[in-house]
Parts: structure tokens; sequence; C-alpha cells
């Protein structure tokens, strides 16, 4: 094993998977010379080249639409979104086209393209920077949706994803760049639908991704100290989404709370309140509870963004609530 | 230049003197973690804003981008509520919502900072069209980077107000990189004016170091469009003196290059002029640059004196309440 932060994990696994397959590239804003807005991609155009490692205009709609092409003709894109708040202005390519172009012309075309993007608030960027998108990603049939929350998980989901032939929204936390995890040195998978158990605990199941999961740990030892034993599962991918492992948890725990940064209504973690709901209700002997981002557009002051974000604390309260 | 008299030459230097210092101090807030989050200093291309407002009126409006302090005080902030805003505070100019990228007050008809590149253009052309549809004789300015011209948004409203012969006037600040980025890198045509042509209306290169060539073009263009005929074109070409923002070192810049600009400061220039060949004397000036210090101290004292905004408001103005 080896300590390294998660950006160097994304890093590696995009090494790793240029230096394996000649068809794969990477193209994006400031991702060459620059070594990408948040350096996932530094120095990638040194020992790869122009011709892999590709600075584009700012042109978002283009550069999806372009990967979404390139990937019809046999490529294997990388497209970085600088932040997922670009990804509204290639929100058509994304829905219209790399979703549904397998589907609608039948099963004879396939885009397997990788979108990579940095999501999430806590840096008082304001209304326009701080998004959590998943949602948006997650309602459209036909792209898969992936959320990293660990070190060894970017790094295994990312080389997964360039191994599956289906379109992925591949979304970062931006406030996990920096964070440190055990790294296996062999090559390995991390496969998409396969939620993680990071912590077991018998009273009460906390269901979390990206960055939330940490969150949630972090909720965990507080409850833990107030004599409340949490699970904690991070969902990993929302598209494929394991419900099987939510399920098998909350039999055992008979409370459920789901933690996202999104915003609150229309959340992906509805969805999985949904799920449990449908196929687990006997079970329940609580309502399921969320804890996610507020209504709002994100405030650029920093009490208010703070009041709006989840947070450890607000977990505690909503498993308080049900216990 | 000989068309402005000594009070307007005076006026002009004072607010590009203002923006200076306040960008100048704003960076030594946020080193000292006052302001927090992306900002993005206008030092080096003031004569952009205050040429470009000199020759608009009070009513006329302007949308502009994140980099958009020094627009905001050429229409006539007072430095107060946009270092107040810069601060978070509940006195600031969007009440400590927006921070340093969507400064706005529609009492000024500063119609806002948006931090989506390209994203101001269709405002713009939106806001054109609402004075063309009630036949007001306002305009509209425009200000966006070199980085916004390879979006969609950027045609398309070319195209659009062009069509409709919207009062706008679309100024591009070509400052030869979008972050890290080199224009002859990103847009297959590195003379930006010359995309006027496929959709019919006046393009020109100024100076944009030079204020009073940025305030003739914007005059004509303005006049143009006060007549009807529709948008104009101005690619002003500038030099932002730091980083793209406060936390980018700017590394893919040479010194050198770096140190040619500094040469060309529009404010050292500008001086330069009034005391030359308009015979001002320096006195006058070094009195305006003291002034113009003192505002921008007594906005930061103003900032940090004022109050946070309370959280019990954090939904308010989700929607419209009566
Ligand atoms: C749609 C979109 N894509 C990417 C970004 C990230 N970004 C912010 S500023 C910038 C460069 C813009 O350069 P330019 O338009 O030349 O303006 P300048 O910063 O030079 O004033 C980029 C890529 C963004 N804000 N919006
Ligand atoms: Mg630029």
């Amino acid at each position: 094993m080896a300590l390294i932060t998660y950006r160097e994990a994304l890093n590696q696994a995009l090494r790793e998977e240029l230096d394996r397959d000649e068809r794969v590239f990477i193209m994006g804003e400031e991702v060459g010379y620059f070594g990408g807005a948040f350096k996932v991609t530094d120095g990638l155009i040194a020992a790869y080249g122009e011709k892999r490692i590709r600075d584009t205009p700012i042109s978002e709609l283009t550069i999806v639409g372009a990967g979404v092409g390139a990937a019809m003709g046999g490529l294997r894109p990388v497209v970085e979104l600088m932040t997922i708040n670009f990804a509204l202005l290639a929100i058509d390519q994304i829905v219209n086209t790399a979703a549904k172009a397998r589907y609608m012309f039948g099963g004879q075309t396939k885009v397997p393209l990788v979108i990579r993007a940095p999501q999430g608030g806590g840096h008082q960027l304001g209304a326009q920077h701080s998004q959590s998108l998943e949602a948006y990603f997650v309602h459209c049939p036909g792209i898969r949706v992936a959320l990293p929350a660990t070190a060894a998980d970017a790094k295994g989901m990312l080389k997964y994803a360039l191994r599956q032939e289906d379109p992925v929204m591949f979304l970062e936390h931006e406030s996990l760049y920096g964070l440190k995890g055990e790294v296996p040195e062999d090559e390995y998978l991390v496969p998409f639908g396969k939620a993680n158990v990071m912590r077991e605990g018998k009273d009460v199941t906390i269901v979390a991704y990206s960055k939330t999961v940490h969150d949630a740990l972090k909720a965990a030892d507080i409850l833990e100290n107030q004599g409340t034993d949490a699970e904690v599962i991070d969902l990993r991918t929302l598209n494929p989404l394991d419900i099987g492992t939510v399920l098998e948890s909350v039999k055992k725990t008979a409370r459920a709370v789901i933690v996202y940064e999104g915003w609150l209504t229309g959340g992906a973690g509805a969805e999985v309140a949904s799920r449990i709901y449908e196929a687990a209700f006997d079970d329940l002997d609580a309502p399921i509870q969320r804890v996610a981002s507020a209504d709002v557009p994100m405030p650029y002051n920093r009490h208010l963004e703070a009041a709006a974000l989840p947070s450890p604390g607000q977990i505690v309260a909503a498993v308080e609530r049900i216990m | 230049m000989y068309r402005l008299a000594e009070d307007e030459l005076l006026e002009i230097y004072r607010l590009m003197t203002l923006i200076r210092r306040f960008e100048d101090k704003v960076a030594e807030m946020y080193t000292r973690g006052k302001i927090t989050g992306f900002c993005h200093l206008y030092a080096g291309e003031e004569a952009i804003a205050v040429g470009a407002l000199h020759g608009l009126y009070d009513k006329d409006y302007v949308v502009s981008t994140y980099r958009e302090h020094g627009h905001c005080l050429a229409k006539g902030a007072s430095p107060r509520v946009v270092m107040a805003e810069l601060f978070g505070k509940s006195t600031g100019i969007s009440k400590g919502r927006g921070g340093s990228m969507h400064l706005f007050d529609p009492v000024l008809r500063f119609m806002g900072g948006y931090a989506i590149v390209g994203g101001g253009l269709p405002i713009a052309t939106g806001l054109a069209l609402s004075i063309a549809y009630r036949g007001d004789p306002e305009v509209v300015c425009c200000f966006f980077g070199d980085g916004a011209l390879p979006q969609g948004a950027f045609h398309e409203s070319l195209n659009m107000a062009s069509l409709w012969k919207l009062p706008v006037i679309f100024v591009c600040e070509n400052n030869f990189y979008g972050m890290g980025t080199l224009v002859q890198n990103a847009i297959c045509q590195e003379e930006l004016y010359r995309f006027a042509d496929p959709y019919k209306i006046p393009g020109i290169r100024v100076d944009g170091m030079d204020v009073i060539e940025v305030y003739a073009a914007v005059s004509e263009a303005a006049a143009r469009a006060r007549e009807g005929k529709g948008p104009s074109l101005i690619e002003a070409i500038t030099y932002r003196f730091r980083g793209h923002s406060m936390s980018d070192p700017a590394e893919y810049r040479s010194k050198r290059e770096e140190r040619l600009w500094q040469e060309r400061d529009p404010i050292k220039r500008f001086r330069t002029l009034l005391t030359h060949e308009r015979r001002i004397a320096p006195s006058v000036l070094d009195k305006i640059d003291q002034e113009e210090t003192a505002v921008v101290d007594d906005a930061v004292k103003f900032a940090d004196e004022s109050p946070e905004p309370p959280l019990s408001e954090l939904t308010k103005n989700v929607y419209v309440e009566e």
C-alpha cells in the first residue's frame, strides 16, 4: 500500500490507462500545460504530448460533444470539465447524445466517454461555482454516475470507468483532492455498482457518497460516544445503484439516514429513500431522514454557506430524531 | 482627448486610480484572510472600464464578468459597498450573498458580474431587447474576456443582437490569456474584432491601455446603438498585471513580458499625458492619489465594521416574497 492523495490517485489512474490503451486521450480546459485547474493532470503533457493531452478552448458544449463523437469514432476520450458548474453548458450533449446514442440507434453504437468534473461547495465560491449536480445525471438513463470518496476508490473507479463501455459522469469532490489514503501498489479496478460498508454498526444505517461519506464517518464517531452504533455505507456509484447492500444494512438496523451535498429537494438521496421504502418498509422502525444542502443558491458569506451545507452535526441530529 | 474638459480628465484619472488602489488593497485583504473564495483583480485593465463608461450615461446598463470590481466602481458604486461585499457583509452591494464574482446594483444599472465564461452576453442581449422593446434611449455595455469567444453564447448573442439591431456594445477585454491559455492556442482568429464581420456589425480593435481611445470607440458605438443601428464589437488590447485570480502565480508568463506591459501602465501613461500635454500640475494628481488611498482605507474600515448577514435569512430571496 502507498499513502497518496485523491488527486495523485486520479493522476496515476490516468497514466496507467494512457499507458495501457493507445485510444485513451484527455481533453479539457487547462488540462495540458497548466496541469488542470485542480492539478489532476499535472505532468501528463510532458509524458504523453499534445496529441493525447489536449488543451481546449472554453467551449464546454463542443468539448463534450466532440468527446461523444470521438468515442463513437472508436477512441476512449477522457473529457475534463473544469468544474461541474460548466457541465450545464454541455448538458445537451450529455443528455441528448451521450446517454441516448446507443439506445436510440438500436444498440448499434456505443459511447465509452468519461467526463470528469470536480464539484461541491465549502470554499466560498458563491452560487455559480459551488454546486453538486449528480441528481441531474442520475435522473437520465443511459449514463453512469460515479462519485469516489477515497483515494483508493478514485484510482480504481477511474480505471474501471475507462474499461467499461458506457458514458460516465465521474464526479470528484473539490474538498477531497488533498485527502490522503492507502492505495494498493498492484493494479486493481473498483467495479461500479458495489457499495462499500465503511463502518459496521447495528443501530442506524447512514448512507452517503462523495465527501459526505467523511461527514458520516465523523458523525458516527460522535454517535459512538453517545452510545449509538452507526453503520456507514458509501454508495460509490449512483448509477448503477447498489440498493442491495443498503437494504441488507437497513434490515439489520431498522433505521436509515441518507446524506448528500446536492439540494435536498429532488436530490439523489430521495431516490435511495424511495427504494428503501419500496423494498423494506416493514423493516423500518422510524421514518427515513435526509441530510442535504438547503434549497438555496449557495451564498458567499461563510456563515451562511456553512449553514447551507450538510455537516456531521446535522447528521448526528438526524440520527437522534429517529433513535 | 481634446474634446474632454480638465475636470473630466481629472475624473477619469481619479477613477482609474481608485480602481488600482482598491485592487491592491483587495489583494492585501485576501492575503490576510478577510476576503475568500475566487478573487480576480482588474489591475492593468482600468482604462477599459473607465474609458468605456465615460462614454456612456448613468442610465446606460453594464453587464460584466467575475473580474468586475473595476467595472462596478467605474459605474459609480461606492468602494465601501463593494469592499463590504468582498468581506461577505450584509452591507455589501449584493448583501454578502454574491461575493467578488457577483456584484450587482440595479440603481446604478450595474446588472451583474457573471462567473460562467460567456454567460453575460445573452443577458446583455436581453437587456438591450428590453430597451428596444420599450423604445428607450439607453444602451447596454457588455464586458467579457477573450476566453468567451470560443463559447456559443458569444456567437449566438452577436447574431441575435445584430439581427434585431439591439442597442448593445460588446467590449472584449483581450488580455492575451484565458487563465493560462494564450489566445492563439484557443482561438483560430487572433484578431478578435474580426468576429464582427460575419455578424455584419462594426468591429474595431483599440489600445485598451489608452483610456481616451477606449472612450472614443465606445462613444461612437453608443451613438450608433442609440440611433437604432444595432450592436458593435470593440476589442480592447490589455494585460492583467496579476495572475488570473488570487491563487494563480501566473507562472506561464515570462517576467520580461510582464515588465514590458508594466511599462504601458494605463494610469502612468495617462498621468504623463495630463502633466505633459495638458500641463496639469503633478501636485493636483498627487492629491487625487492621496484622496483615493484614503477612500479605500475608509472602505476597508466600513467593511470590517459591518455586520454579517443573519443566519435566519439563509432562505430569504430564493423567491419573490410578498
Ligand atoms: C463556462 C466556463 N468555463 C470555464 C470557466 C473557468 N474559467 C474561469 S475564468 C476562465 C478564463 C477566462 O478568460 P477570459 O475570458 O480571457 O477572461 P480573463 O480572466 O482573462 O479576464 C476560465 C476558463 C468558467 N468560469 N466558465
Ligand atoms: Mg483573458
